[in-house]
């Protein structure tokens, strides 16, 4: 017994020290709570060496932390318990992060970088007015496809994914919204769409795809459409132009129907201890310079209007990852449907890929 | 040692048995009664008795008992084998040795070994049967689970082959048994126990396969682990997700009690 007690003291004084260690380590090395900001963003979605930089402009030390989706992002931040000053989340959740209360206002005097932003980023739906989010990378939904694989052929719509030809061709991304979205879209319906019959519908139609569908994946996508695993992959154009980089033979297209277009958005969550750090850190990432130095590391599609101009011209006259407005306009943001609404979407999509061949 | 010391000794296990066993089923239990507003209803269970949601668990069976059935058939001749060989220790660690690998490193190197541009269609090719799509079908996933869960089968079948005592096997021959005889009559009437603990060890896992649904099997096999995962994960649809585990506990604790013969666990 006693050699039990022994134990566990012994076990407690050494993580004991060790949480002492860590902490005065830290302070050492100046991350302490007023001179740190802490960022929780999506791996690799910041170029590096801006975070250097803005270390020694402001003499902050940055703490970096990653997250892999939204949900568990916000999971994260709605159990408290975590320090972050800046958050990237995507459009959908800010929704959610609003209704809970998870965000505080921005301070618009301390950025005004806020005016390089392209007017048509700003004012959206998920956030007017822009009171607790700024635009940081925007994309579509779209079909990447080898049209070499294809002998020629190309694409250009949802519909023709439905083609006798394209037997065993498509991959999928594992995700209810954006696959319930192609029935809707291929029929005419919105995104964000609730009627029942129009989602039953949309699932009808999607049956009729299940043959040309290959397999329905995560992030794994990337590497199995760059392989040349199948010949077309439903992805979103940052991931595309990813693929694009690794295997020059694919492109990509924004279905003429209509997509999805989306937002990844800078916001301070409550959680923050650093507001003012957090301002500032704000304004950096959205100076022209710094906006396009940190495109070309990150490789999606920036909001920042004065940014293109320091962004080569193959890049900025892309229209398959810079849509003009012509196009933005026909495209949809999520709306956030509420969990009920959500729960059927994922209903659906389960009901879809349980359909056999 | 008295009695008072020996209950003293059982606490931590008692605290970890109560933390993490039945704290967790309860909490299981409790969630599944709870819809996706946060009202206590049991549409879960309802919801559970639809064609989509049967047709799953139907299936969830079905793949879980051919993973088990393929891997009895390899484990048993395997572990008989292994029982015969000279270097056992070597050999019963070079099997148990990729159960050590991370899981999801071992299914990343199967898409690169199945893939259309893979090592094995590239053989095929050589060997002249030609290119086929072996990634994301029913085949590439039954083989991959099954070189995931036959360490735990052969191990308990070796060990009961290794306590079977050699001189029955050899009163059997000399009491004019064939060796079809001796097997059927003898070997495996008494090594049936390792059996139903490789099969409880294989099929009860292979209910749940989640992660692998998606990578190997390309999401074209769905079973009730992936719509768990789903709901936990994307529709934060807890109470359905709670729902299908407590069936899940009911079915393992079911094949436990076929597996063991309705008998008693000893």
């Amino acid at each position: 017994m006693k050699k039990v007690v022994q134990m566990f003291v012994a076990v407690f004084l050494v993580a004991f020290i060790f949480v002492y260690v860590t902490a005065r380590i830290n302070s050492l090395q100046g991350y302490s709570g007023a001179n740190t900001l802490t960022i929780y963003n999506w791996g690799d979605y910041v170029d590096p060496d801006l975070i250097t930089a803005f270390e020694e402009e402001t003499g902050l030390k940055v703490i970096y932390q990653t997250f892999e989706s939204n949900e568990a992002m916000l999971t994260k931040i709605a159990h408290g318990g975590t320090s972050f000053d800046v958050v990237v989340p995507s459009d959908y959740a800010i929704n959610k992060m609003r209704e809970q209360g998870l965000l505080l206002p921005l301070d618009h005097e301390l950025i005004p970088n806020l005016e390089h932003i392209d007017p048509r980023f700003l004012n959206l739906s998920f956030d007017e007015g822009n009171k607790y989010s700024i635009p940081y990378f925007w994309g579509t939904l779209g079909i990447i496809y080898n049209s070499e694989m294809l002998g020629g052929k190309e694409l250009e719509s949802w519909e023709d994914l439905w083609d006798d030809s394209l037997r065993n061709q498509i991959i999928l991304v594992d995700s209810a919204r954006e696959v319930i979205g192609i029935g809707l879209d291929s029929l005419g319906y919105s995104l964000n769409d609730t009627d029942p019959d129009h989602l039953r519908e949309a699932h009808d139609k999607l049956k009729e795809l299940i043959p040309n569908v290959k397999a329905i994946v995560g992030d794994e996508l990337k590497m199995l459409l760059a392989n040349e695993e199948a010949a077309i992959g439903v992805v979103w154009s940052g991931d595309a132009a990813l693929i694009i980089e690794e295997n020059p033979k694919l492109n990509y297209v924004i279905p003429a129907e209509g997509s999805n277009v989306w937002f990844d958005n800078i916001v301070i969550p409550t959680t923050a201890t650093n507001i003012e750090g957090a301002h500032m850190f704000i304004n950096f990432v959205l100076d022209p310079e710094n906006a396009a130095i940190n495109t070309e590391y990150v490789g999606y599609s920036t909001p920042n209007r004065a940014a293109l101009e320091y962004l080569p011209e193959e890049i900025v006259s892309d229209e398959r990852f810079y849509p003009g407005p012509e196009i933005t306009d026909q495209l949809e943001l999520y709306e956030n449907l509420g969990k009920r609404m959500l729960a059927y979407y994922n209903e659906l999509f389960l009901e879809f890929k349980m359909h056999r061949k | 040692m008295d009695n008072r010391t020996r209950n003293m000794y059982l606490i931590p296990y008692g605290l970890w048995i109560i933390l993490f066993v039945v704290v967790p089923i309860v909490l299981v239990g409790y969630y599944s009664l709870f819809d996706i507003d946060g009202q206590l209803s049991i549409v879960n269970y309802k919801r559970f008795f639809s064609p989509v949601y049967l047709g799953m668990t139907l299936r969830s069976f079905w793949y879980a008992f051919l993973i088990t059935v393929v891997s009895l058939g390899i484990a048993y001749p395997c572990a008989y084998w292994l029982t015969k060989t000279k270097h056992k220790q070597l050999w019963l660690l070079l099997i148990v040795m990729p159960s050590w690998m991370n899981l999801l490193l071992k299914a990343y190197a199967f898409i690169g070994l199945l893939g259309t541009y893979g090592p094995v269609n590239s053989f095929l090719n050589v060997v002249g049967v030609g290119a086929r799509q072996i990634l994301f079908t029913d085949f590439s996933f039954i083989f991959v689970a099954v070189y995931i869960f036959i360490p735990f089968m052969i191990l308990p079948i070796f060990g009961a082959l290794e306590e079977l005592n050699p001189s029955l096997v050899d009163a059997a021959y000399d009491l004019g048994a064939s060796p079809w005889t001796t097997f059927r009559r003898v070997i495996f009437p008494l090594t049936i126990s390792g059996v139903q603990a490789g099969c409880q060890a294989v099929f009860i896992p292979a209910l749940s396969l989640f992660m692998i649904t998606r990578l190997i099997a390309g999401n074209r096999v769905i079973t009730l682990g992936t719509a768990i995962e789903q709901h936990f994960l994307v529709t934060q649809d807890w109470g359905m997700g709670s729902a299908l585990a407590v069936f899940l506990i009911i079915a393992m604790g079911l094949t436990m009690w076929i597996t063991t013969g309705g008998k008693r666990v000893s």
